[in-house]
């Protein structure tokens, strides 16, 4: 009477224990962050991390608009995560999901601990984090390019958050999950991570795993986001190295002149 | 856009005294900081709904229905039948509810109770098909919030799961394109009891279970929804605040442990 036809089960891990894209378990995918990639936002970064690709801006500290949100002790911190209609393999529908709204708060919440917002009273700070093109785990990497466009807008950071996920494919802890391994995979773990704080800010599960796959897949992903703050820090350097050297240079023009 | 919002002004001021309690190991109820709340569950005690589950804690009080329709599957999954998780935060469980389109909060409330079934497989959707790529039963759990005084994410998520297990559907035939109900009934395919436990960090201390005036001085929380097999299958971590590695995994660790006595309690309402 029911179909009960199983579903063909997908080897996510061959015969060497490689995954679909040839990666080790515990190997992150090609990251790269830009900082400062648009004209008219205060801050701004790109980030590719795989196939995944994301704008993130900042516009603020700006006075609060509506004049009623504001707060007279801090500054409010607005977040949006908005996946583009075509950044999906079936068209995505403009307007914001259920899911889209979660994720927008989880990821503010992620972010807002590592604002000084205490400098900043009665005004808003506005982080828009738009999908190009999603491939798993665009949760982490809109937090990761969320934090240089904070940075890049030169609102004052505790530290930076960077962010990378864990999971279990074929019953294996692995790190950093690609579309496939995230959709027939056991199990997902999101972790925005900020390393001189040892502070975890954004964690969320869900899958399959035991207690003992867990803390191995928490501690894998919190490696993972010492690496990527390393790269965040690099990419804030490349962009401001330069223009130190050159108004170095414009100081030395300065006094000679 | 999500939004920080405004903390209540009384909690600011009640902020140290909670504070300083908990650092003594102790509560503003009286409680041990890992003590629960004590739980009562009340099965089926809406008729017209295939089946509802009433569940205080503390002074919180959660009703959840489950209604089951039929419908059309995803295109991903034509073999398998839909679950929907819905919460509603009514006007009249708290000052500050509104009526209106569901905000963040309820949203994220109703998507972790979501998890936690979906997740575990709590029901085993292959069996809710009636006619692949046609017709399928629909699953829909309706978390309503009628007191709130804290930790509404295990009361919702206890409710849903009483109402499932306590849910009972018309059973059926298929035969040449065409569904034909018997006059008996049965449960819903239930293969899995998930139950979600969340605990908070106020000051540098974690306790379990808040209370209304823990939650709103907390700075963050962490739920940890646990199957039969003390595997995890959702968390979420929410509020502005951080924790450090080891507190999350202590949390886990005493969340497993927790679970089971819940869980223990809710299944024997059925038999």
């Amino acid at each position: 009477m029911l179909d009960n036809k199983k579903e063909e089960k997908v080897r996510l891990l061959d015969d060497n224990g490689l995954r679909v894209d040839g990666r080790r378990l515990d190997e992150l995918r090609p990251v790269k962050v830009e900082v400062g990639v648009l004209e008219k936002a205060d801050g701004s970064a790109y980030i590719e991390h795989g196939r995944n690709k994301i704008l993130a801006a900042v516009f603020g500290p700006r006075e609060a608009h509506p004049k009623h949100i504001a707060l007279a002790d801090r500054a409010v911190v607005r977040c949006r995560y908005h996946m583009a209609p075509f950044s999906t393999d079936e068209r995505k529908s403009p307007a914001p999901s259920r899911r889209e709204l979660e994720l927008s708060k989880v990821i503010r919440e992620s972010l807002e601990p590592s604002i000084m917002s205490e400098y900043f009273p009665r005004s808003t700070i506005d982080i828009f984090i738009e999908v190009l093109q999603a491939d798993a785990g665009t949760r982490c990497a809109g937090v990761t390019s969320a934090s240089l466009a904070l940075a890049d807008a030169g609102i004052p950071l505790r530290e930076l958050v960077a962010a990378c996920a864990a999971g279990k494919v074929d019953g294996k802890v692995a790190l950093d999950l690609s579309d496939i391994e995230d959709k027939k995979g056991d199990a997902d773990l999101p972790v925005a991570f900020m390393p001189k704080s040892n502070a975890v800010s954004l964690l969320q599960m869900d899958g399959s795993m035991t207690e003992d796959e867990l803390k191995q897949a928490l501690d894998m992903s919190i490696n993972a986001c010492r690496t990527i703050y390393e790269k965040q820090k690099e990419a804030l350097r490349t962009k401001y190295h330069v223009e130190r050297e050159e108004a170095e240079e414009e100081e030395v023009a300065e006094v000679n002149a | 856009m999500s939004t920080t919002h405004q903390s209540s002004p009384l909690a600011r001021l009640e902020q140290k005294t909670i504070q300083d309690i908990i650092l003594k190991g102790k509560r503003i109820d009286e409680r041990g900081p890992f003590d629960y709340r004590p739980l009562t569950i009340t099965l089926g005690i809406v008729e017209k709904a295939n089946g509802s589950a009433q569940v205080y804690l503390g002074k919180t009080r959660v009703l959840a229905g489950v209604k089951i329709q039929t419908g059309t599957p995803f295109e991903d999954t034509p073999n398998e039948g839909i679950l929907t998780v819905n919460a509603e935060f009514v006007p009249l469980a708290y000052p500050t509810f509104e009526a209106g389109p569901p905000d963040e909060n309820s949203i994220e409330l109703a998507r972790v109770v979501d998890r936690g079934i979906r997740e575990s497989k709590a029901i085993d959707l292959s069996k809710l098909c009636i006619d692949p790529g046609k017709k399928v039963f629909v699953v829909f759990v309706d978390v309503y919030i009628l007191d709130h005084d804290g930790n509404l994410i295990d009361a919702a998520g206890m409710a849903a799961l009483g109402a499932l297990v306590n849910a009972k559907m018309q059973e059926f035939e298929f035969k040449s394109g065409e569904v034909r109900y018997k006059d008996s009934k049965m449960a819903l395919p239930m293969q899995n009891y998930p139950v979600p436990i969340t605990s908070v960090k106020i000051g540098n201390s974690v306790i379990v279970d808040p209370c209304l005036e823990e939650e709103q001085v907390m700075s963050c929380r962490l739920t940890v929804t646990t199957g039969k097999n003390d595997d995890v299958c959702a968390m979420q971590k929410g509020g502005l605040g951080t924790f450090t590695p080891e507190e999350i995994k202590q949390i886990i660790s005493s969340a497993i442990q927790k679970s089971r006595d819940l869980r223990t309690k809710i299944i024997s309402k059925v038999n």
